[in-house]
C-alpha cells in the first residue's frame, strides 16, 4: 500500500515538474505558432465529430430521462432547465474531456512515446534543443485553446439534442424549451463549466506527454504507456471533477 | 591546451541494481578517431552518451574540451551539445519531417540563417555524405543506408568539432557498411573532427580507428593504437578480435 502511494505521489511530482518546465519554456522563447496551429487542427478540429456526437446523444437521453423522472412530480415542463444545467455545469465539460482526452491523450503518448523509443527525443536533446519546448508546449497551448471551444460547442449541440426530443417526444414547442434553457442558465454556470475545462485540459496533456516521454522498450512499451494515459487521464478528469465542482460551488 | 578533447575519469554508472560502467578512465585526443569495441550490452552506447550529458555518471568526471560537464543541466549543456554531435544507432531521424527539415533542425534552432542559406547548407552537407536531391523525401521513403547518411548529414550540419557514432554500421549490409566506414574516414580527414565510434564490428574498427579501446565488464580492458591492438597479447582483446577463437581460456 505504501509502495503504491509512494509511486502515485512520485507520478504527481513528476507531472508537476513537467508542468513547471512547460510553463517556463512557454515564456522563455516565443512559441512556434505554426506548430501550435497544426496542433490546433490535429487535437482540436479533428475532435469536433467525437465531441458533438457524444453531446448530441447525451442531450437527447437527458431530455428523455428527465421528462420520465420529472413526470412523477408533475414537473415535465422543466426539461429544458434540467438539460441545460446538467450539460453546461457538468456533462458537457466532463464527457467532452473524457472523449477528447482519450483520443488526444492516446495520440500524444503514442507519438511522443514512439519518438522516445526510437531515440528521436535524445536526438532533440543532443542538438541542444528542449523536447519540452519542441513537443509539449505546442500541445499544451493547443489543447488549452481547443478544449473550452469544444465544450461550448458540445453544450450547444447537447441542448439542441434535448430540444429535438422535447419537441418530438414530449410535444413541447421549441420556443418554450429554449425559454426554459435561457432562464435556467446564468453566467456563473458557464464560468463553472469552462473553469473545470481548463484543469481537465492540463491534466490530459501533461499526463499524456509525461507517459510518452518516459516510455521504454519498443512497441509494447509505447502500447503500455498509451493505455496508462487513457486510464490516468480519464480517472483524473472524473476525480478532479468532484473537487472542482466543490470549488466552483464555493466561490 | 589540453591534448584530450574528451576525458573520462573514473566514471561509474548504474541503472538500478545493474552496474554498467565501473570506473572508466581514458582520453580521446583532439582530432583522432577512437573506436570503442565491446559486446552487445557492454555499455558502449551508455559510455558515449555521457559526453553530451544524455546520461549523468554516478561518480567520476567527464571532461569535454577542458570542462567537467558532470552536473550540468540542459541549459549549461547547450554549448557542449553544439560542439559535439551524435549519430544515433537507428539514425533517429524525425519521421514527421522531411530530409531538409531534419538536417536544418539545429540550424533553425540556433541560427538566424535565411531559408535560402539553410537550403544551401543542407545541400552541401548532403553532398558530403554523397547524396543529392533527396531534400523533399520523408525518412520512411529512405533505405537503411540512406537514413544513416541523412542522419550523418544532420550530425555535421552545425559543424561540430566532435562526432559520436553509435554503432554506425549496425543493421546495414556489408557493402553499405563499408561505404559508411569510408564516409566516416573521409569526413574525418576533411572536417578534422575528433570522433568516437562505438561498435562491435571489428572490420569497421580497424578501418576507421586511429586508436582502439575495448570495453569489458564496465571498464576498459585495453586502450591503444590500432597497431598495438593487432600485436597485443591482452587475452580479452585477443578473444574479442578473433571472434572467440583465441584467448578463450585466459579470458574466462
Amino acid at each position: 500500500m505504501r509502495g503504491v502511494l509512494g509511486l502515485a505521489l512520485g507520478e504527481v511530482g513528476d507531472i508537476s515538474l513537467l508542468f513547471a518546465q512547460t510553463v517556463r519554456e512557454t515564456f522563455r522563447r516565443r512559441p512556434e505558432w505554426r506548430v501550435v496551429i497544426d496542433q490546433l487542427h490535429q487535437l482540436g478540429v479533428r475532435s469536433i465529430a467525437i465531441a458533438t456526437v457524444t453531446a448530441l446523444f447525451t442531450g437527447m437521453v437527458l431530455a428523455l430521462q428527465t421528462s420520465y423522472s420529472l413526470a412523477a412530480y408533475g414537473a415535465k415542463l422543466f426539461v429544458g432547465n434540467v438539460v441545460a444545467l446538467s450539460l453546461v455545469r457538468e456533462l458537457g465539460p466532463v464527457l467532452t474531456a473524457l472523449m477528447v482526452g482519450g483520443r488526444v491523450g492516446a495520440g500524444i503518448t503514442a507519438e511522443i512515446g514512439t519518438m522516445k523509443v526510437t531515440e528521436q527525443i535524445d536526438a532533440i536533446r543532443a542538438m541542444a534543443v528542449s523536447p519540452v519546448r519542441k513537443l509539449v508546449v505546442p500541445k499544451m497551448l493547443a489543447i488549452l485553446i481547443m478544449l473550452p471551444i469544444l465544450v461550448i460547442l458540445a453544450d450547444f449541440v447537447g441542448i439542441m439534442g434535448g430540444m429535438v426530443m422535447a419537441v418530438t417526444a414530449l410535444n413541447q414547442p421549441a420556443v418554450f424549451y429554449l425559454q426554459r434553457v435561457t432562464q435556467a442558465l446564468s453566467l456563473q454556470d458557464a464560468f463553472s463549466g469552462l473553469g473545470k475545462t481548463v484543469f481537465f485540459a492540463l491534466f490530459i496533456v501533461l499526463i499524456a506527454c509525461h507517459n510518452g516521454l518516459r516510455a521504454e522498450g519498443g512497441a509494447d512499451g509505447v502500447g503500455r504507456a498509451t493505455t496508462e494515459t487513457v486510464v490516468a487521464a480519464s480517472l483524473s478528469v472524473l476525480i478532479s471533477d468532484f473537487f472542482l465542482t466543490k470549488f466552483f460551488l464555493a466561490i | 591546451m589540453d591534448e584530450a578533447f574528451v576525458r573520462f575519469v573514473d566514471v561509474h554508472k548504474a541503472f538500478g541494481p545493474k552496474q554498467v560502467l565501473t570506473g572508466i578512465t581514458f582520453d580521446i585526443r583532439r582530432g583522432e578517431t577512437m573506436v570503442v569495441l565491446g559486446g552487445s550490452g557492454s555499455g558502449k552506447s551508455v559510455l558515449i552518451r555521457h559526453v553530451i550529458g544524455l546520461h549523468r555518471p554516478d561518480r567520476g568526471q567527464v571532461v569535454v574540451d577542458g570542462e567537467d560537464i558532470v552536473g550540468y543541466d540542459d541549459e549549461r549543456l547547450v554549448p557542449v551539445r553544439k560542439k559535439v554531435a551524435m549519430l544515433f544507432q537507428g539514425g533517429a531521424l524525425f519521421d514527421s519531417m522531411n530530409v531538409l527539415e531534419n538536417i536544418a533542425f539545429g540550424l533553425r534552432e540556433h541560427t538566424d540563417l535565411s531559408d535560402r542559406q539553410i537550403r544551401d547548407i543542407v545541400r552541401d552537407k548532403l553532398a558530403l555524405v554523397e547524396l543529392e536531391g533527396v531534400e523533399d523525401l520523408m525518412p520512411s521513403e529512405l533505405s537503411g543506408g540512406m537514413k544513416k547518411r541523412v542522419a550523418l548529414a544532420r550530425s555535421i550540419a552545425m559543424d561540430p568539432r566532435c562526432i559520436l557514432y553509435d554503432e554506425p554500421t549496425a543493421g546495414l549490409d556489408p557493402v553499405t557498411a563499408r561505404t559508411i566506414n569510408e564516409l566516416i574516414r573521409s569526413l574525418q580527414s576533411r572536417l578534422k573532427v575528433t570522433s568516437i565510434v562505438v561498435t562491435h564490428d571489428i572490420e569497421s574498427a580497424f578501418l576507421v580507428g586511429d586508436r582502439l579501446g575495448l570495453l569489458h565488464e564496465g571498464s576498459m580492458a585495453f586502450v591503444g593504437t590500432v597497431e598495438e591492438a593487432r600485436r597485443s597479447a591482452v587475452p580479452r582483446l585477443r578473444y574479442f578480435l578473433s571472434g572467440g577463437r583465441e584467448g578463450a581460456d585466459a579470458a574466462h
